[in-house]
């Protein structure tokens, strides 16, 4: 007769054995940096060009997300139409992204197409003329997005705790309006473009199976850009002025049906010894399904769909944000909930029945969230950015394995105060 | 690329699938059920939905559900559509038996808790506010499907037709609803990843295969008649913007038609590249976004198309210009460069999808339920056999007026 009622034996995941696949790096000509991985059973490739050209280089709010999005409106020889059309015929995908950091080129193709498809990539680099008409349906089409979001608690809450924490003015804690919309053109596009994508900082990750010659056809395609090379644009990071304030209740749209909650905290960047140590914490205090927030304010309490907390993924700082729509009639209970959680933390430490739960799981996702060529490269993409080594990501692996309940107890105290957070429901 | 399989049938009716793929340490195990939204009782809809929900409240033997499938490793979720719903786990295949064990237990039976459905109830109705009435333009896809289908289930959407249904259900009803769809007749297992189908059979027999197999349950939904007339519904709403939808009957996910229509979606809105995007959005300057798209649905579906207008724009210009291009694609024929430009988008789209294993198992699941899972290996011929002379017929017949349903949204601002 099987035995329903107990669990099959396993493998506890923190054995694993875990690896990063290595890297190739190799500088081209111009002194662009490029790192390879080499892997994977499927032939699709990826390739992001990052530049340092995120919001944090702009003097007008918007240009560098516009100079980021105008990269595919218009070369010399080729109109936004035929450059679409050039990359939707082989079935590729080139995306932009501008963050505040960095701004990235992202390609998605078959392999089979890559060595066609290199060259109108560059091209787009290197030979963008920005035309009017284009900006002028970017910038309507971008106000009526924004007129669409402002609808929506959410995204005020999102915008509104950022400001809190990092300042106004400060990249991070600077946000869009109509009227920096209108302010936008084409000859402060052009100069940021030129300084930051000509003249700025290049890397290029390239992830799959790649072909046989990915040096030389790198090289050819990019190797005679006129780039900036490998040295970062001198900026001074902008100085991080958090709001005294920290309570905040406001009113977006008077028939909502649930308040949009952050909770949140400023919180040193990864370079800081307690930054993996807070990852393994923030597991268990709202970092997954299975964490306390969820189990208490959805499983128990039934007051959101969802709650989540995270460590957010930036450069100079990071911060510790909570996040969550609950019903309006429960918005105050959930918030009081949450301040729960962490004074449980701070009082009593973590079983170890949870513990090993927490490090098996951790290992466990760790080892499929590697899982494929574009998940290796996203890592290293990410330790290369954060100028970080190899070593971080081990010592990753090690603070899960080794961190005892007493460390978590100690950061708790140390990171999960209630007034040190910023406190925020946009109803 | 060929996707691997086996597939088998257990003694009580369960297909069984595995999928081996050496080159990841994961393993997947997926289970689908043959039941949706489109099986539910018109007063009782959002059931299914509601209904994946207590799936993890504990089962029959194993109180908590996710505390062994963390120890283990592993990670799940779950999501409902209206013609299935389908749950998988990932987790190190060392420990695929952990996913048997808890996948195993809740097809044999649940806890039936009423303190889970007192709390799922509420989630539900959280998720249902934070998706259709806390944001602008959320309940249009309510309004397009009762629109659209008059007589078929697909008139109501997934989450339910409205909040009472979720706040009325009853532990009788979730009894009754699991006895009925949750049973090896009725499934679909597929285990995927870093194992050996011996192995996985032998798994699959031990934990699955004394499983009573319940009663296969037949579907008899009523079938939504031809229409006959253009419908046009006018809501005024307190939104920014004016949006303009339509909606055009096609046919099911197995009708031969359906790679003609999904090219034809590609080539209406996939893209920087698309007509209506090039036309309407960046030469006319009528639309701020404009987007084709349809959900593949089992019975016949939908083929929608939606834009947000530019301001200054009237709903009549908005709309005839949707109309033009329509009648372009239904009067000539286009260029054997445009077709091979959305075939090579497919054959693109297939294959990034299959990079993950976890779509991999999901896939071959899904294509069992359509009929076959060899089909998921046919796929891309029968996209490649599409010619220009079918995608103009077949728009011919969908962008009928007759066959029109559209919605105008007007912003009370």
């Amino acid at each position: 007769m099987l035995n329903r009622k107990t669990a099959p034996e396993i493998t506890d995941a923190v054995k694993f054995q875990l690896n990063l696949p290595p890297h190739q790096k190799i500088s081209l000509r111009n002194g662009v940096e490029v790192y390879l991985v080499d892997m994977g059973t499927v032939d699709t490739l990826m390739m992001n060009v990052v530049f340092y050209a995120g919001n944090c280089f702009e003097s007008e709010n918007l240009v560098a997300a516009a100079a980021n999005f105008m990269l595919k409106s218009g070369t010399r020889s080729k109109n936004a139409y035929e450059i679409n059309d050039f990359f939707e015929y082989y079935g590729a995908y080139l995306n932009r992204q501008s963050g505040h950091e960095t701004a990235e080129l992202t390609l998605h193709c078959m392999k089979k197409h890559f060595a066609e498809l290199l060259p109108v990539v560059s091209e787009l680099i290197a030979d963008s003329i920005f035309p009017e008409d284009e900006l002028a349906i970017y910038k309507k089409n971008m106000q009526q997005r924004l007129q669409v979001n402002l609808r929506k608690n959410d995204f005020i809450a999102g915008r509104l705790i950022d400001t809190y924490l990092f300042g106004p003015n400060h990249p991070y804690g600077r946000y869009s309006s109509i009227e920096d919309y209108d302010a936008l053109n084409i000859t402060g596009i052009k100069e940021f473009y030129n300084k930051f994508y000509l003249g700025g900082r290049c890397v290029i990750f390239i992830a799959g199976p790649l072909p046989a010659d990915i040096q030389k056809l790198i090289d050819a395609n990019f190797g005679g850009l006129p780039l900036g090379g490998s040295v970062k644009p001198d900026s001074a990071p902008a100085k991080i002025v958090p709001v005294t304030e920290k309570k905040y209740r406001i009113t977006n749209d008077p028939d909502s049906v649930q308040g949009a909650i952050r909770i949140a905290r400023n919180f040193p960047n990864r370079h800081h010894p307690d930054f993996q140590k807070m990852q393994v914490l923030n597991n268990i205090f709202g970092g997954f399904f299975g964490s306390r927030l969820m189990a208490n304010i959805r499983e128990d309490k039934g007051y959101t769909y969802g709650i989540h907390s995270y460590l957010t993924n930036l450069i100079q700082e990071s911060a510790l944000m909570i996040s969550t729509e609950a019903g309006k009639d429960v918005t105050e209970e959930t918030i009081r909930e949450v301040y729960l959680e962490m004074k449980n933390l701070c009082e009593e430490p973590v079983t170890e029945e949870e513990l090993k739960t927490t490090k098996n799981f951790m290992i466990g996702t760790l080892l499929g969230d590697l899982d494929g060529p574009f998940q290796v490269s996203g890592r290293w993409k990410s330790l290369i950015l954060n100028d970080l080594t190899e070593d971080y990501f081990y010592r990753g692996i090690e603070t899960i394995k080794n961190i005892q309940s007493t460390d978590l107890q100690e950061l708790a105290n140390k990171y999960l105060k209630a007034a040190d957070f910023y406190e925020l429901a946009v109803f | 690329m060929h996707i691997n399989y086996n597939k088998f049938t257990l003694k009580n009716g369960l297909r069984f699938i595995v999928h081996e793929d050496h080159s990841t340490p994961m393993a997947v195990l997926n289970v689908l059920y043959d039941v949706g939204a489109r099986d539910e009782d018109p007063g009782k809809t959002g059931f299914a939905h509601l209904f994946e929900h207590l799936m993890f409240g504990g089962s029959v033997n194993i109180k908590d559900f996710e505390g062994p499938l963390l120890m283990a490793g592993g990670e799940n979720n779950a999501f409902t559509t209206n013609d299935l719903t389908n749950y998988y786990i990932q987790l190190p295949a060392e420990n695929i038996e952990t996913a048997c064990w808890l996948e195993s237990d809740r097809m044999l039976s649940l806890s039936f808790s009423e303190r889970s459905l007192d709390v799922q109830r509420k989630v539900v109705c959280e998720e249902f506010k934070e998706h259709y009435i806390n944001r602008p333009y959320g309940d249009v896809a309510f309004k397009l499907r009762e629109l659209a289908y008059k007589q078929h289930p697909y008139r109501w959407m997934t989450i339910g037709q409205e909040l009472s249904h979720i706040e009325n259900a009853k532990l009788a009803d979730v009894k009754a609803f699991f006895f009925k769809h949750y049973c090896p007749a009725n499934a679909i297992v597929v285990m995927a990843g870093n194992i050996q189908t011996d192995k996985a059979l032998a798994l699959a027999e031990k934990w699955f295969g004394n499983i009573p197999a319940g009663e296969k349950y037949i579907r008899q939904l009523p079938a939504e008649p031809k229409q006959e007339a253009a419908r046009v519904l006018e809501v005024k709403a307190d939104v920014p913007l004016d949006a303009l939808y339509k909606a055009f009957h096609v046919g099911s996910r197995t009708d031969k038609s359906y790679y003609a229509m999904d090219l034809i979606g590609e080539l209406l809105g996939g893209g920087g590249s698309s007509r209506l995007y090039q036309t309407l959005v960046k030469e006319k300057k009528l639309f701020s976004n404009i987007e084709c798209y349809h959900f593949g649905s089992s019975d016949p579906g939908l083929l929608l198309i939606e834009g947000k207008l530019i301001r200054g724009t009237s709903m009549k210009t908005a709309d005839q210009a949707i109309g033009e291009e329509l009648e372009k694609l239904k009067s000539k024929v286009i260029g054997e460069k445009e077709l091979m430009k959305v075939k090579n988008k497919t054959e693109s789209a297939i294959l990034f999808e299959d990079m993950s294993l976890m779509n991999r198992a999901s896939n071959l699941a899904m294509y069992e339920l359509m009929g076959d899972v060899a089909f998921m290996n046919t796929e891309l011929d029968k996209y490649l056999e599409v010619t220009t002379g079918d995608i103009r017929d077949l728009s011919a017949s969908i962008f009928d007026e007759k066959n029109s349903n559209s919605l105008f949204y007007y912003s009370n601002n």
